[in-house]
């Protein structure tokens, strides 16, 4: 931003000078000020305060722009995630070591009756691990951390809006995520010969809408969290329901056919699907769009309920 | 609309908390530009949740905010580049260091002075590579205000700015507030501090309870109040063998014990009419304490009658019994 600091130097330009040379420069405030303020304007703009430079107005305002907040409270957000060893060797080494205990799991099923293989069932549970441990859980925390340390509160103070906050903030998350599914996939095609995706547009929209789904779960949860070290239990039903129900441990086409249905419904069970799906190529368009469905569905509920329950704010 | 006369207009303001507890009880009062004006109050008379009103943290349950001539509140986009705010309390990620935080803000507020800049008018610079964990409190207070100057900004919003400095960095804060006042700056500031008042304020209003008390310039503030005598009456006397306090211009007194306060309009008649009294019946009046109205009086007036709050404390040395004189106090 120095760049934007124009010429108003380091002798403390008055008001009156910023006013003066305002003319034309999309200064907010605008020239009519000079007139208005009377006593307290002193001519010339050339005056020097007690402290130097205390109201030195810069002549040209760089107005920001929402990607550009957006972007500064992102990188802060990243420097602060690298700093946070718990939370990050947490996020980046659960996805990777979960399936691992995993495959003697996908062994014993009779996962190839389905027409699956043991990559087709691995690297959606990686994906899935990824998606709660590193982004949802992961987030939970951020939220509770910068509630609490009232950094939310301060961040309202200024021109970011509510949602630019909440997407700054979980920027950096979810661009780990997304490396990590990346890294994953890579992974999964070396170690578990798996073949390229037969459907990948459906594994990408999976993926999207699983980041986007989990960033408002985070928010959600974190308005039910008090603590950062509560945010492991206020975040552990929907990790294990998901662990459990939504395809990531059990294909759901190993469940009956009942239960199967009802757990398509759970938030993360689409996403799984979709990614699953891109890779067989056997999702029909009423699968897939169903499935889209759903994810929608769960994510536009809690960014409805963050909108009405986030709390901003300590609880007194 | 005249936002050149007055920058800050609430009407009637109301804030109730979980729909019973009401912080703020309608309050009105006005800011012109370029002035220092003071929510002056006991903790838990309702300052901070009233500039959060101002502030368009929150949407008041009652009354009307202008800022600049917008809603705070609705139209934020038109008046948040243009305030800067300081909160009562932190607000930093306490892993970030002093210049990535400021780089942050400053990419998030249009027309953001340079990051360093606003660092070295409240004296940081050289802490810049400190992570805010390990500053101490009065340094983070400095953080927090050098924030809210660094766009630079025509409104000021400061919550009890001084809170935690200790004397150096107290004055070092005034004279900035000043330096802005003086280019322009329209301040507004809670404080519990009368002698951060009395220094900074053009005007200022007493808060009590979520209701304004008192409210003026501090001379208006100070003169509404009447002056007061204390001393000890000697053994065997007592308060009917003063002379007719109706004749000594004394409005009210009390009497505790052997101690007596006198309460007057008329300082130098009261004082003169008991001192020739002492002197003529030949005796000592211990403690004598003889002592011009005061904002501090104003002050302790109002909180006097809250003293049933225990929540109520204030910040200057000592309750209303003390004759320690409002300069000399301090509080830890």
């Amino acid at each position: 931003m120095s760049e934007a600091r124009g010429t108003s130097g380091a002798s403390g330009v008055s008001r009156a000078g910023r006013a003066s040379g305002a003319g034309g420069t999309g200064d907010m405030s605008g020239a009519g000020e000079a007139g208005g303020t009377g006593g307290t304007t002193v001519p010339g703009g050339t005056r020097g305060t007690t402290v130097a430079g205390v109201a030195g107005r810069a002549v040209t305002r760089a107005v920001t722009t929402p990607s550009g907040r957006i972007a500064a409270l992102g990188r802060a957000e990243l420097t602060l995630l690298g700093r946070s060893r718990s939370t990050l060797a947490l996020a980046l080494l659960v996805p990777l070591v979960l399936p691992v205990g995993l495959v003697s799991v996908v062994d014993g099923m009779d996962v190839a009756d389905v027409g699956l293989t043991a990559g087709l069932v691995l690297l959606p549970a990686a994906i899935g691990f990824s998606l709660l441990f590193g982004v949802y859980q992961a987030l939970s925390s951020v939220y509770t951390a910068r509630r609490e340390e009232l950094v939310l509160k301060r961040l309202r103070t200024g021109e970011l809006r509510d949602a630019e906050i909440l997407c700054g903030s979980a920027l950096p998350v979810l661009a780990t995520g997304l490396m990590q599914s990346l890294v994953l996939v890579a992974g999964s095609t070396v170690v578990l010969d798996l073949p390229a995706p037969k459907a990948p547009q459906l594994a990408v929209l999976g993926l999207l809408a699983g980041l986007a789904m989990c960033a408002a779960l985070a928010a959600l949860t974190a308005a039910l969290t008090r603590t950062v070290e509560s945010a492991q239990v206020t975040t552990a039903p929907l990790v294990l329901v998901s662990m459990t129900g939504s395809g990531m441990a059990v294909p759901l086409e190993l469940l009956p056919d009942r239960l199967a249905s009802f757990c398509q419904l759970l938030p993360l069970s689409p996403v799984i699907t979709l990614i699953r799906g891109g890779w067989t190529g056997s999702l029909s368009a009423y699968e897939a769009l169903g499935a889209l469905a759903t994810a929608l569905a769960w994510t536009l509920l809690a960014v409805f309920a963050v909108r009405r329950w986030f709390r901003w704010e300590p609880r007194r | 609309m005249d936002t050149n006369e007055h920058v800050i207009e609430a009407t009637g303001l109301r804030r109730v908390y979980g729909g019973e507890f009401e912080a703020v009880r309608g309050i009105s009062f006005h800011v012109r530009r370029g002035e220092v004006f003071a929510l002056l109050g006991t903790n838990g008379a309702g300052k901070t949740s009233t500039v959060e009103l101002l502030e368009g943290l929150a949407r008041p349950d009652g009354g009307r905010i202008r800022v600049l001539g917008h809603d705070p509140y609705a139209e934020r986009a038109a008046v948040r580049p243009r305030t800067g705010v300081m909160l009562q309390e932190g607000g930093f990620p306490s892993e970030l260091t002093v210049a990535e935080t400021a780089r942050m803000w400053a990419g998030c507020m249009s027309g953001a002075r340079p990051a360093v800049e606003a660092l070295a008018l409240v004296g940081l610079a050289e802490r810049a590579d400190v992570r805010v964990k390990q500053l101490s409190g009065g340094e983070r207070r400095r953080l927090d205000l050098a924030l809210a100057l660094l766009g630079d900004p025509e409104v000021l919003f400061l919550d009890e700015p001084t809170t935690g400095l200790d004397a150096e960095g107290r004055r070092d804060t005034w004279d900035l507030v000043r330096a802005l006042r003086d280019a322009g700056t329209t301040v507004l500031l809670t404080t519990h501090h009368l002698e951060e008042a009395e220094n900074l304020a053009d005007r200022l209003a007493i808060l009590h309870r979520g209701r304004i008390a008192a409210s003026g310039t501090p001379a208006e503030v100070t003169g509404a109040q009447p002056s007061r005598i204390a001393f000890e009456l000697p053994e065997g006397y007592f308060v009917g063998d003063l002379p007719p306090l109706g004749e000594l211009g004394v409005c009210g007194h009390e009497a505790d014990g052997r101690l007596v306060r006198l309460r007057t309009r008329e300082l130098q008649r009261a004082a003169t009419g008991l001192l020739v009294w002492a002197d003529r019946a030949g005796v000592t009046l211990r403690g004598l304490d003889v002592r011009s109205a005061s904002l501090e009086e104003a002050f302790l007036g109002i909180a006097r009658e809250a003293s049933d709050d225990p929540e109520s404390h204030l910040g200057v040395g000592g309750g209303p019994d003390t004759t320690v004189a409002v300069r000399g106090g301090r509080t830890a």
